[in-house]
């Protein structure tokens, strides 16, 4: 009796291929060097602002926008775009951070869910069910009520908020995976879970994980806004663009820009964001595996 | 030309499709003519690619019509399909020509009762009751062979299997006596027995009502036992069209000749002239319309080339000689379209 | 099953607080009076299991305890507050669906259009757009620069049918603007795959007219799945509302539970979170009810 020869694994995404399509997808393109260049500017925001955050100038109050201050000054006389740009450093922060914190957490449990099946799957989906019965924002208010306000736990509250769903993806593409003849091949031959984990099925659930994650981000820079403009999230005098579209709320009446500038930088940057995750998922996952297409509210 | 008494049902002549594709124009029927006699069999055979499907959806308007362009005549009873208001080819669709398709899992609309999907069809096309037209449609239902016609009515698509859903589909194709049936591969997605029992239930109406059908294939076996006449079809061209006697036994195109040797039922494929080459498969895949060769469009795969003009220029079909055996009556030509066949 | 786990969860809200809730609730009104008959009150001087299933046990009669602040019921409180967040997210889901189904229709019907390009645009925008920050923007245009319209407050319909609809406006776009773009893009996919399926040929092929073919073999099977994600919108907008409430000086369940955050009184935003997951689990229940009963496929 011969041994069946072990079929081989699919080809795994070719990542050039992957890339070219994407370069090809001018929309997707386009929005990618914008993140990237916003993602420079926040990295660097000292360097790109023009002045410090909080310096102050009461002569030079709610002056609108001109040369010398692009987007205007606000009531105690800031400059606008410094602190645009600065405000982008902590959204970007927030957001990135916290939705690192659910992609491993999600995707750790996705995996553990989706290949162990039985009990382990059973018992982390009713937990995950139970978190995603919550509205969204109103979860997150919760822990800030529980934890009280701040950057951290504003990261912390948005990943929780996200994990149900990076584990929804991880499991179902896992469970896609997990019987293809190559899967079971490879275990047949002896190897590890961790082995089949990492070589095998990660790598195949990967695509739809991609996607997910930037829709992700766009709801993230949006909730760490929403969160900030209730006064949970990030704590002044730190600029953040929800806390500068609060402040800017009273003035709206008396001076637009306040309120304008931070609202756009917020538009642009969670539309990029989209528009990227839109790209990669023509790119990466045409069968649409991805739960909640469309700025992942 | 033909030899028929009626006139025939179809005319097809010089019907040319090009569909705009974002890799540039496809050339997908390149020229088409051909006839159905009233109560004749016409199978169209080829491989997947070759045109066989579009170039009846054209027919019928039903290819989008920001995609495709549908040059040629077809006349259906001496009226050209080509040339009618859409309100006209609307009205024929139906009475004028039946269309059965290929996956009967998913011509059907899912979240529709089966009397529903077949009473709208009847009364797009007659003024009748809908208490009228139900009953018809279980008269066409239990025509086509459904058990508890009356039932079906009311069943979903999804709660029939594979061969009853065709049958459904062939009952929607006949509910207002079509001069002509179109039946797209209609037996490939189901298995051998209902295959059998269709192309029966086919027969039968065919004799009972005179209709023409037009049947798409690209299995020979189906071929043999169901059509007066065969159509060649490759790269979006007849390459060779006979009565199913002439095409079978004695093929003249290299490309028939491979398709016969790639049918596993005929061991033998080749006549008993045995001079020649014993094919077994046609090697190679069928041209890119949008990329078709110059010169014969076979040549690329085909085993004997070796003709000069293979490579620039396309042979015309033309009549094939006949073998030693007799032939008497009014028989149909056979002809084929190569440069290295005769 | 998992309403159990939602209210676990919830109850463990008022537990998760550092330190004393209610104490820190009372902060400078601290008695020891006050603070031992809220204790007693909201059962929090029994063990912990105890305390749960008390909770647990009031809250299914429709007791969710007092607030720390003000000494009310929570329940009245919520229900209070209630009709305003209904009829706004109401209000923006019907807007959502008039704008998305007739402009994903032509959308699908023109694809690469230019108004199938514009919707594209506008409904990128509009996925992407902050709903504060757009209600913002709608006060200062609208009840600032214009004037048309007022910026805020709540006037119920059986008081003034006519300011309650003035009043309605604004924040109804501005919440339904994000479920608006989500659904316009769902039917425009939606019906161009239906338009593709081959059923609509086999329709086509009857000779059935152009229009019976959309409605009946288009619009009726694209539409289908629009329940579904309609529902799923609804919940989401649910809890959009909170942050557009602020805004707008909605006196709904958001600004409640933003409040009690504010003050530190944990029974009501127990009570707020409890009913928000509550109506979320409801409007999906509803929703699979909904679409068993419509869909064929899965109607046994």
């Amino acid at each position: 009796m011969t041994a069946e020869p072990v079929p081989l694994r699919p080809v795994r995404p070719r990542w050039r291929e992957t890339l070219g399509l994407l370069v090809r997808n001018k929309v997707a393109l386009g929005a990618a060097l914008v993140l990237l260049a916003i993602i420079v500017v926040a990295v660097f925001d000292r360097a790109f602002a023009p002045q410090s955050a909080n310096a102050q100038d009461i002569a030079d109050r709610l002056q609108a926008p001109s040369w010398s201050h692009p987007f205007g000054t606000d009531n105690l006389g800031r400059d606008i775009l410094s602190r645009v740009i600065i405000g982008a450093s902590v959204s970007l922060k927030v957001g990135f951070l916290s939705v690192g914190l659910a992609l491993v957490v999600g995707t750790l449990l996705g995996l553990l869910a989706g290949y162990y099946g039985g009990w382990v799957d059973d018992v982390l989906m009713r937990l995950m069910d139970m978190l995603f019965a919550f509205p969204a924002v109103l979860l997150a208010i919760a822990i800030l009520a529980i934890r009280g306000p701040g950057t951290s736990n504003t990261i912390i509250a948005i990943a929780v908020v996200y994990v149900p769903i990076f584990a929804r993806v991880t499991r179902a593409s896992v469970l896609g995976v997990r019987e293809e003849v190559y899967v079971r091949a490879s275990r047949s031959v002896g190897a590890s879970d961790f082995r089949l984990l990492t070589r095998h099925v990660l790598p195949n659930a990967a695509p739809p994980i991609i996607v997910q994650t930037s829709v992700s981000l766009a709801f993230a820079v949006l909730a760490e806004a929403a969160l900030s403009f209730l006064g949970l999230g990030t704590q002044p005098p730190n600029p953040s663009w929800g806390l500068m579209l609060a402040e800017g709320r009273e003035f709206i009446g008396l001076a637009w820009w306040l309120a304008f500038f931070p609202g756009m930088a917020i538009v642009v940057t969670v539309l990029c964001f989209n528009l990227l995750g839109d790209g990669l998922r023509d790119v990466l996952d045409p069968r649409q595996r991805t739960l909640m297409a469309g700025g992942g509210r | 030309m033909s030899g028929s008494m009626a006139g025939p049902v179809l005319e097809v002549d010089d019907l040319r499709v090009q569909l705009r594709t974002p890799r540039g124009t496809a050339h997908v029927v390149n020229g088409l003519s051909y006839t159905v006699g009233p109560g004749e069999t016409v199978a169209v055979v080829g491989e997947s690619g070759s045109g066989k499907s579009v170039s009846v959806l054209a027919l019928l308007g039903l290819l989008p019509p920001r995609v495709a362009t549908v040059t040629g005549r077809a006349l259906l009873e001496g009226e050209d399909l080509l040339a009618m208001s859409p309100e006209r080819l609307r009205q024929v669709r139906g009475p004028g020509a039946g269309m059965v398709f290929q996956d009967p899992m998913t011509s059907l609309n899912p979240v529709l009762t089966v009397g529903k999907q077949i009473v709208e069809g009847l009364r797009a096309h007659a003024d009748v009751s809908k208490e009228a037209a139900r009953r018809r449609a279980a008269e066409l239902l239990a025509e086509v062979g459904l058990p508890d016609p009356e039932g079906a009515l009311d069943r979903y698509p999804h709660e029939l299997s594979g061969g009853m859903r065709q049958r459904v589909v062939i009952a929607i194709a006949l509910s207002n006596s079509p001069s002509l049936l179109i039946a797209d591969e209609a037996t490939t997605a189901l298995d051998v027995t209902v295959q059998a029992q269709i192309i029966d239930l086919v027969e039968k109406l065919q004799a009972d009502h005179g209709t023409g059908v037009i049947w798409i294939t690209h299995d020979l076996g189906v071929v043999a036992g169901i059509a007066d006449r065969v159509l060649v079809m490759y790269g979006g061209r007849c390459v060779e069209d006979g009565t199913v006697d002439d095409v079978l036994e004695r093929p003249a195109h290299p490309y028939t000749r491979g398709l016969l040797g790639s049918l596993p039922d005929l061991a033998a494929p080749v006549g008993p002239d045995g001079e020649l080459p014993d094919l077994t498969t046609v090697p190679g895949l069928p041209p890119a319309p949008t990329d078709l060769p110059t010169g014969c469009v076979f040549w690329p795969r085909c085993p004997v080339r070796g003709d000069a003009r293979c490579e620039t220029e396309q042979p015309p079909l033309v009549v094939v000689p006949r073998g030693q055996k007799g032939h008497f009556g009014p028989e149909l030509p056979h002809r084929a379209a190569t440069w290295c066949g005769g | 099953m998992v309403l159990a786990g939602v209210s676990v969860l919830v109850f463990s809200l008022i537990h998760l607080v550092k330190g004393d809730p209610v104490r820190r609730a009372l902060g400078t009104r601290y008695s020891q009076e006050a603070y031992d008959a809220l204790r007693a009150r909201n059962g929090l001087d029994l063990p912990l299991v105890e305390q749960y299933f008390t909770w647990a046990g009031r809250a299914l009669t429709g007791d969710l305890g007092v607030s720390f602040r003000s000494g009310e019921p929570v329940t009245t409180l919520i229900a209070e507050r209630l009709p305003a967040t209904l009829t706004l997210a109401l209000a923006a889901i019907v807007l959502a669906l008039l704008i998305a189904v007739p402009l994903g229709t032509i959308s699908a019907l023109r694809p690469r259009s230019v108004v199938d390009r514009i919707a594209t645009v506008i409904s990128q925008f509009g996925i992407s757009v902050p709903d504060f920050w757009l209600a913002i923007v709608l006060i200062l245009v609208f009840a600032g620069t214009l004037g048309w319209l007022p910026s805020g407050g709540y006037v119920p319909l059986t008081e003034n049918p006519v300011e309650w609809a003035q009043r309605l406006i604004l924040p109804a776009i501005a919440t339904g603007v994000v479920s608006g773009s989500v659904l316009t893009r769902f039917v425009r996919s939606s019906v161009l795959e239906a338009l593709g399926s081959d059923h609509v040929r086999t329709a086509q092929a009857k000779g059935l007219p152009t229009r019976q073919v959309f409605t009946w073999h288009v619009l009726r099977n694209a539409l289908l799945p629009l329940v579904t994600v309609t529902g799923v919108q609804l919940a989401y907008l649910l809890s959009g509302v909170v942050v557009v409430e602020i805004v707008f000086s909605w006196p709904g369940l958001g600004q409640l539970a933003l409040q009690a955050v504010e003050a530190r009184d944990y029974p009501v935003l127990q009570g707020a979170v409890l009913l928000f997951a509550l109506v979320f689990l409801v409007i999906n229940l509803l929703v699979d009810l909904l679409y068993t009963r419509i869909d064929p496929r899965i109607r046994q």
